[in-house]
């Protein structure tokens, strides 16, 4: 019998919930990174849902927590398109929808190199309120992360950013280099950065037996990002960077990742604590498509 | 004249086809990969490993028994890769075919990639 009630108390988010739970999962081997992009795109026709969460305290302001939520899309083996939706709360302030990011990533090469370029194009809408860090550019600092919401969702931000992902994996190991260049689209200066990663598997060996909490679950790493000016000030004055260890755990229907940033200048935060959460849906496509048609 | 030229384009056709015919994906594969062997062939957990590791990243399209989906997603128990050396499959999985659709697996540290190669040849 069905509940009288049932079309009320119909949850979407519960909806969603039970269905990641009782869908078949992939594991993509995906780096417990941040800031940094791998040369690693999303398996043609899979969704990747991963939130992204930044703790800090900026000094003379609150707490806040700032949540991205991506969506991730493997169009082909060597392109990957995402929607970001973003939103923070602040201690003793309000909780808002600060905006959405639309990016690619490219690769341009088919075939595995020692180094790999992929290219990356984003466009950004989101206000001043944003506080997600998930690149910093220019002369990004704590001060802009201090600001009241009230006065910084009133700024509205239209940006382009360009990235070059250089990105190597020998062995066990992924070594990373993003380079970025942001543009808002109003009448202001290219802005620069860069995020640097390493990481691997605390085992490379698979141990022959199914395990959650062994080694080769677990992917340590560290990264550092910061920014390197702008066309008006091209200097590392007044930039921040910080340094961020992190770790990452590859459970059968979920990846887990945590890092601590460490501020390194007067400019940045002392700490940035964050942690994400991604979940994978294989062959969605297929869903729509037939079971004998993924995407390719 | 005319009749020159169409036994000209029918030789060229001849043997375009017939290269087309001889080559194989693994004639792609640099002489020093070609000549690999796997390290962990005589492991006796490699197989195990390697079946776990197909079940995390490969299962998804080559389905349960490696028989793909008869489509775009290829059988993985196939001549073609009773033909490979170890070295030829570890290079192909370690490159993959982005153009068509298989995802490089370079991201899976290289033992793993070998695990892997064991266990795809446990299964011809």
């Amino acid at each position: 019998m069905i509940p009288k009630n049932l079309g009320k108390s119909y949850n979407p988010a519960l909806f969603l919930l039970a269905l990641c739970l009782w869908l078949p999962a992939a594991h993509a081997q995906e780096k417990p990174y941040f800031v940094t992009y791998s040369h690693d795109l999303e398996e043609p026709g899979n969704l990747e849902i991963e939130t992204k969460t930044a703790l800090a305290e900026p000094p003379g302001s609150h707490r806040y927590g700032a949540v991205a939520t991506e969506l991730e899309y493997g169009v082909r083996a060597w392109w990957t398109s995402e929607l970001y939706l973003e939103g923070q709360a602040t201690s003793q302030d309000s909780t808002l929808f600060t905006g959405f990011r639309l990016e690619n990533r490219f690769r341009p090469l088919m075939r595995e190199h020692l180094i790999n370029p992929v290219l990356y194009v984003e466009f950004e809408d989101i206000s001043g309120a944003d506080k997600t860090i998930l690149e910093v550019v220019g002369h990004d600092g704590q001060s802009d992360l201090a600001s009241p919401n009230g006065d910084a969702r009133r700024e509205h931000e239209h940006e382009a950013e360009l990235k070059l992902i250089l990105s190597s994996n020998l062995k066990a190991w992924n070594i990373s280099e993003n380079f970025i260049a942001e543009k808002n689209l109003g009448h202001e200066p290219w802005e620069f950065g860069y995020a640097l990663g390493a990481a691997r598997p605390l085992r490379s060996l698979a141990s022959g037996r199914p395990c959650n909490f062994c080694a080769e679950k677990l992917i340590a790493g560290v990264e550092a990002y910061g920014g390197l000016g702008d066309t008006a000030a091209l200097t590392l004055r007044d930039t921040s960077h910080y340094i961020a260890p992190l770790i990452g755990w590859q459970l059968p229907k979920t990846r887990l990742s945590f890092s601590t940033g460490f501020g390194l200048t007067s400019s940045s935060l002392d700490r940035v604590y964050r942690g994400g959460l991604a979940f994978e849906l294989p062959q969605v496509a297929s869903w729509f498509h037939g079971s004998t048609r993924g995407a390719q | 004249m005319n009749r020159r030229a169409a036994i000209f384009c029918l030789a060229l056709s001849a043997c375009l086809v017939l290269c087309a015919a001889s080559s194989s994906r693994w004639d792609h594969v640099p002489a020093k990969d070609h000549a690999r062997t796997n390290p962990l062939a005589n492991r006796s957990e490699s197989v195990a490993a390697g079946a776990l590791v197909y079940r995390d990243h490969c299962l998804q399209c080559h389905k349960e028994n490696a028989t793909g989906d008869g489509r775009k997603k290829p059988s993985l128990r196939s001549e073609r890769l009773r033909s490979a050396t170890d070295g030829d499959v570890e290079w192909f999985l370690r490159q993959g075919d982005l153009g068509h659709g298989m995802p490089s697996w370079s991201n899976l540290p290289e033992a793993q990639r070998w695990q892997l190669v064991a266990y795809l040849r446990s299964i011809q």
